[in-house]
């Protein structure tokens, strides 16, 4: 009799808060920017409450004081000294606060390239001198205290890198490569969002960016690294077959096996990943199989054709097979 | 979204406890909490592939919809629809019905339980 052989993923440590949490900062890049936002607004409240108290003087206080409010002095320095003193001391404070959000590489990051895809993220972990070492999708593993160097880059349109509670947004431009260093300063999963819109179902369009103390780091990029799990059970077996006989290695890699499809994003570890259809779904073996049978009902625009071709037997086999691809 | 969400299954349920005799005497639960169901069932994805009152996306077409699932005589076109077959069935659909696509759910026995309970709660309209 067959067992539940699913029991990972739930929606709480998948999709870690939808929508990302943008005022709630895990690192000081992310709090700098934090910083800044709450002292421009309560700044631009308090401006605004000031001229709202001078403009009901005017418009209903008595004659004296609509003189006074009319009056030379106050409009050269309210009106104008004042605004120029209060806005070039916050420009510069800025600027200040945030100019090590663009600090130059000093080559001691960790190197991680981002490529945006439409609909979805193509993840690649590089050593020092440009290698690869892994590759995977929709979720990037970074370990905490160490600065982090994202090459971010497109393979089609203009998309952007968003992660809130770790860094501000960057644009990724096709053709050009755009770096963003940031550090978590706690473990955790972090949502994050393509911030530039990039047609049809961007909004669906998720990553989790995972960050672990160091030691679970390195244990996470040993797993990355290595090739996918051979299937052992009788039904991942049968679906690794209807894998290859499906023509899934068309598009998707699965490392160690002849799927070598470089459109769609690489399954090695598809398992193994809190969350799918980039960031969107709780990943499991349901959610594996009706992303596989229609993920355009789910998603719709995305680039995987339905495969209502596949019997419910099939479904379920292809299914278990990549829900063991840790 | 969320809190739409809430205040709509909220809604649902608040209508339910009006029938709640009905529902009862049908299909008794006596462990189940509907409102755990409907976060299991968020939580396991389960509307990649069904329509599931209460959760607004996705609506899911590889499974069937469950709308009025109280209602159905028959689970997955064969098996008696009483709580503790549905409860099982939800946890792991091939034990019991080996030709379907649904694979087994991420659920505890508990879950299991509570996930029944809510789709007790879906009468047909």
């Amino acid at each position: 009799m067959l067992q539940p052989t699913s029991t990972r993923s739930s929606l709480a440590d998948a999709l870690v808060g939808w929508p990302p949490p943008v005022l709630d900062p895990a690192g000081p890049f992310s709090e700098r920017i934090t910083t800044l936002s709450w002292a421009l607004l309560v700044m631009a409240v308090l401006v605004m409450v000031v001229v709202g108290f001078a403009l009901a003087g005017a418009l209903f206080g008595n004659a004296s004081l609509k003189k006074r409010l009319g009056g030379r002095g106050l409009i050269w320095g309210a009106g104008f000294a004042f605004p120029v003193v209060v806005l070039s001391g916050l420009l510069v404070w800025g600027l200040t606060l945030t100019s090590s959000l663009s600090s130059r590489p000093t080559g001691d990051e960790l190197r991680i390239q981002v490529t945006g895809e439409m609909w979805w993220w193509r993840v690649t972990y590089l050593d020092s001198e440009g290698r690869v070492l892994a590759r995977d999708a929709n979720e990037v593993h970074i370990p905490v205290g160490r600065p982090v160097l994202f090459e971010l880059t497109s393979n089609d349109v203009i998309h952007s890198f968003w992660v809130p509670q770790l860094a501000g947004k960057l644009d990724m431009v096709p053709g050009r490569v755009n770096r963003l260093i940031l550090t978590a300063d706690r473990p955790g999963s972090y949502g994050g969002q393509c911030a530039e819109y990039c047609g049809g179902p961007h909004a669906l369009m998720g990553l989790v960016v995972v960050a672990h103390r160091p030691e679970d780091f390195d244990r996470e990029m040993e797993r990355l690294r290595a090739p996918a799990t051979a299937p052992v059970t009788p039904v991942a077996l049968r679906g690794a077959e209807v894998f290859e006989s499906s023509g899934c290695g068309a598009c998707h890699t699965v490392g160690g096996t002849e799927a070598n499809g470089l459109a769609g994003p690489d399954l090695t570890h598809v398992g193994g990943r809190r969350s799918l259809g980039a960031g969107i779904l709780p990943n499991n073996q349901g959610t594996l199989a009706g992303w596989i049978a229609d993920s355009q009902t789910i998603k719709p625009g995305n680039r995987m054709p339905p495969y209502s071709v596949l019997s419910g037997e099939e479904l379920m086999a292809v299914s278990a097979y990549l829900d063991g691809l840790e | 979204m969320a809190m739409a969400g809430r205040a709509i299954s909220l809604v649902v349920l608040a209508s339910l406890s009006a029938c709640g005799t009905d529902v009862a005497e049908q299909h008794p639960m006596p462990a189940g909490s509907p409102e755990a169901g409907l976060e299991a069932i968020r939580a396991t994805g389960c509307a990649a592939c069904h329509v599931v009152p209460g959760v607004e996306w996705p609506m899911g077409r590889t499974g069937p919809s469950l709308e009025g699932f109280a209602a159905r005589p028959l689970i997955a076109g064969s098996l008696s629809n009483d709580p503790d077959t549905l409860t099982a069935f939800v946890r792991n659909a091939p034990a019991l019905s080996p030709d379907s696509a649904m694979p087994p759910m991420p659920l505890t026995e508990s879950q299991a339980r509570d996930v029944a309970a809510y789709l007790y709660t879906l009468q047909p309209r």
